[in-house]
C-alpha cells in the first residue's frame, strides 16, 4: 500500500515561502514524477514527504494515517539520493542490509532478503566490494537495493540519474521502470529532465515556484497543456509561441505550435522564413527558422536539404495549434 | 622530470638540503650512540673510558626503568583516550549551529597555544594545590576531603594537564573531519531507521576513523617525550611515581651527571618509540589508505 495525500502543505524557510498551500494525491502503485526547473521546490516537496524537512503547515497522510509528525523512519518510505549516499566504509552487502539491521530483523532473514535484492539488481558479483570500487551505475543499483529490501510503502527518488552518463541514464531509466512493473509499489521521482518524466511517469506533476502548474499523464500534458509554462516545459525542442495579429487570427492572445507539428517545404506554405542553424541528427533535422513572428524551431525529415540562409515555407497543423489567453491559460 | 638530464639536475639541486638534513640527524644520533658506550660522568672530567654495554645493563636493570616505561605508556595511553573521546564529543558539540560559534571555536582551540610549563604551573598552583587550589575549594564546598593531586595521584594529574593541552588539537582535526561528512549519508541512515546513537556509531565514527588515526599518530610522537609538565610540577616524584622515560634520561644525565647512562637511556627510548610506532601502524595504519 502506498497512497500519499498532501493536504494544504506549505513550507517556509524563515521569511521565504517556497511552497504555498498545495494539495496532491498520489495513488497506490502510481509512478509519479515531479518535474520543473531548478529551484521550483520539487526536491523540497519530496523531502517534506520523506520527513527530512518539517512542513510549516498542512497535513501529510500515508495510507490514510496522519504522518505529518512522524520521523522519517516511521513513515515506511525509502529514498534514493542524488549522490546515492552509500555508506563508504561498508560493503555492498552491509549497505543493503543496514535498514534491515536497524529494524532488528533476524540475521537469516536479512541474509535472504539481501541475496534476493542483489539477485534482482544483478549485484551478486560485487556484493562484497565497497561502494568506492563500483562504477556510477552499480552504485545507483546498490542505492536502489538498499531501498527495496525494506519493502516500503513508496520509493522516493531525488534526481537519481543526474550523475550518470547519457547511455547509462537510458539503461537505468529502463531498469527503474522495469522495477516499478515488478514491484508495483508507489514511486515518486524528482527530476528536471522532462525526457525522464515523459518516459517513466504514470502521472507528471509540473511545478514552478512551489506551485503545481498541472497534473496529468505524459500525453495529457503534451496534448493539452493547461498554460504557457507547461506548454513550454513539456516537449523537446520547446514549443514555438506566436503573439500578435497572427495569434488574433486564431482568436487567442498567444498561439503555440510544436516543432514536430510544422510541415516544412521549400516550395510553398503558410509562413515564410530563412534557415538559421540546422541540427542534423540523422533521423530528424531541427532547423531554426527566422520568420516574421520571430525565431521558430521546426522538426523535419532527416535528409531535408536546407542550408544557412535558404528560404523555407512552414505550414502548421491546424488541429495541433494550442491557443492561450492573456493570462497564459489554455483556451479549450 | 622527463629527461635523464633534468633528473640529474634535480638530484644535484636537492642534494645540499638532503645532506644537511642527514647530518642534522646523524651527528647527534652518532654522538649519543658513542656516549652510550662510554663511562662518562660529568663529575669526573677526562676519565672517559670504553665500557661496552655496561651503561645499558645498568639502565635496563635499574628498578626505575620499568616504572618509567609503564608510566610512559600509561601517560600516552591516558592522554590519547581522553583527547579522542573528549575531542569527538567536543567536535560534535562545536559542529552544531549556535550563536557565537566562531568565537567559541577559537576559544576552544586556545589551550593549544599555552606553553606546557605555564599550563602545568597554573594547574599546580591554582587548581591542584590542596590548600589554595580551585579543586580543593570545590571539594570542600561539597563537604569532601580535598585531594593533594600531585602527591596522591601524580601520574593522573599530569595526564589531565597534558590532556587539557592536547584536547583542542584532537577536537580541531575531528571537527574538520566531521564537517566533511556527507549530509545525504546522515539523511539516508535516518530514512533507514537508524536512531541518533546508531547513526553516531555506524556512520559518524567510521567516518572519523581516518582523522582519529592522524590524531593518534601525531599525539603519540609528542606524548612519548612529555617533559616540561613533569619538571615543573612533580619532578618525577613522589619517588618515581611520575617519572617517564624522558624524565629518567634527564635525571641520569643532569641530576646524577652520568652522561653515559643517560645516552644509553636515550637509545633505549628511541628503540621503544619505534616499537610503539610499528604497533600503531599495524593496528590502525590501514585507516589511512583511501
Amino acid at each position: 500500500m502506498g497512497r500519499i495525500t498532501l493536504d494544504q502543505i506549505t513550507k517556509s524557510f524563515g521569511e521565504a515561502q517556497v511552497i504555498p498551500p498545495l494539495d496532491l494525491t498520489i495513488e497506490d502503485g502510481e509512478f509519479v514524477v515531479f518535474v520543473g526547473p531548478s529551484g521550483c521546490g520539487k526536491s523540497t516537496l519530496l523531502r517534506l514527504i520523506a520527513g527530512l524537512e518539517d512542513v510549516t503547515s498542512g497535513e501529510i497522510r500515508i495510507d490514510g494515517k496522519p504522518a505529518t509528525d512522524l520521523p522519517p523512519a516511521k513513515r515506511g518510505l525509502a529514498m534514493v539520493f542524488q549522490s546515492y549516499a552509500l555508506y563508504p566504509h561498508m560493503s555492498v552487502r552491509k549497505n543493503i542490509a543496514f535498514p534491515l539491521k536497524m529494524a532488528k530483523l533476524p540475521q537469516e532473514e536479512i541474509n535472504r532478503k539481501v541475496e534476493n535484492a542483489a539477485q534482482v539488481l544483478n549485484l551478486s558479483p560485487y556484493i562484497d566490494k565497497r561502494p568506492g570500487q563500483l562504477s556510477g551505475g552499480q552504485r545507483q543499483r546498490v542505492a536502489i537495493g538498499r531501498a527495496i529490501v525494506r519493502e516500503p510503502a513508496a520509493f522516493l527518488f531525488d534526481e537519481p540519474l543526474s550523475n550518470l552518463d547519457a547511455a547509462l541514464r537510458v539503461n537505468m531509466r529502463a531498469e527503474i521502470s522495469e522495477l516499478h512493473q515488478q514491484l508495483s509499489t508507489t514511486m515518486i521521482y524528482v527530476t528536471h529532465d522532462q525526457v525522464e518524466a515523459m518516459t517513466m511517469a504514470d502521472k507528471i506533476v509540473v511545478l514552478q515556484a512551489g506551485v503545481i502548474e498541472q497534473v496529468g499523464s505524459p500525453l495529457d500534458l503534451y496534448n493539452h497543456p493547461r498554460n504557457l509554462f507547461v506548454a513550454g516545459f513539456i516537449g523537446s525542442p520547446k514549443m514555438n509561441f506566436i503573439t500578435g495579429p497572427e495569434a488574433a487570427k486564431h482568436g487567442a492572445h498567444t498561439i503555440g505550435i510544436r516543432p514536430e507539428h510544422l510541415r516544412t517545404s521549400k516550395e510553398s506554405g503558410e509562413w515564410t522564413g530563412r534557415v538559421g542553424l540546422g541540427e542534423h541528427l540523422g533521423s530528424d533535422t531541427f532547423l531554426r527558422v527566422e520568420t516574421e513572428f520571430g525565431e521558430m524551431t521546426v522538426r523535419t525529415i532527416g535528409d531535408f536539404d536546407a542550408r544557412h540562409g535558404d528560404t523555407v515555407y512552414l505550414t502548421p497543423d491546424p488541429a495541433r495549434i494550442h491557443r492561450f489567453d492573456e493570462s497564459g491559460l489554455s483556451i479549450r | 622530470m622527463a629527461t635523464a638530464h633534468s633528473r640529474t639536475a634535480a638530484r644535484a639541486m636537492i642534494s645540499p638540503a638532503v645532506i644537511f638534513l642527514l647530518l642534522w640527524m646523524i651527528v647527534p644520533l652518532a654522538m649519543t650512540l658513542y656516549f652510550s658506550f662510554l663511562r662518562y660522568n660529568l663529575l669526573m672530567p677526562g676519565m672517559e673510558e670504553w665500557t661496552g654495554f655496561e651503561n645499558y645493563r645498568y639502565f635496563l636493570t635499574d628498578p626505575a626503568f620499568s616504572t618509567a616505561l609503564i608510566n610512559t605508556l600509561l601517560l600516552v595511553g591516558g592522554v590519547l583516550f581522553i583527547t579522542l573521546v573528549g575531542g569527538t564529543l567536543l567536535a560534535l558539540l562545536l559542529n552544531q549551529d549556535f550563536f557565537g560559534q566562531g568565537i567559541v571555536r577559537v576559544l576552544a582551540i586556545a589551550p593549544f597555544f599555552v606553553m606546557p610549563t605555564v599550563s602545568a604551573l597554573v594547574f599546580k598552583n591554582m587548581f591542584m594545590n590542596p590548600v589554595n587550589g580551585l579543586f580543593a575549594f570545590m571539594a570542600e564546598a561539597i563537604g569532601m576531603q580535598p585531594i593533594d593531586w600531585l602527591a596522591e595521584i601524580p601520574l593522573l594529574s599530569i595526564t589531565l594537564m597534558v590532556s587539557w593541552t592536547w584536547l583542542p588539537f584532537a577536537t580541531l582535526i575531528l571537527l574538520t573531519s566531521l564537517q566533511s561528512l556527507d549530509s545525504e549519508q546522515m539523511e539516508a541512515s535516518e530514512m533507514d531507521g537508524a536512531g541518533a546513537i546508531s547513526r553516531f556509531f555506524y556512520i559518524t565514527v567510521p567516518h572519523l576513523a581516518r582523522a582519529g588515526t592522524v590524531v593518534v599518530l601525531i599525539e603519540t610522537i609528542f606524548l612519548l617525550s612529555i617533559f616540561a609538565e613533569i619538571l615543573v610540577t612533580t619532578n618525577g616524584g613522589p619517588g618515581n611515581a611520575s617519572t617517564n622515560l624522558t624524565y629518567l634520561v634527564y635525571a641520569e644525565s643532569l641530576l646524577r651527571f652520568d652522561v653515559g647512562t643517560g645516552a644509553a637511556g636515550g637509545v633505549v627510548a628511541i628503540i621503544l618509540a619505534n616499537i610503539v610506532a610499528i604497533f600503531l601502524m599495524r593496528a590502525i595504519g590501514k585507516n589511512l589508505d583511501a
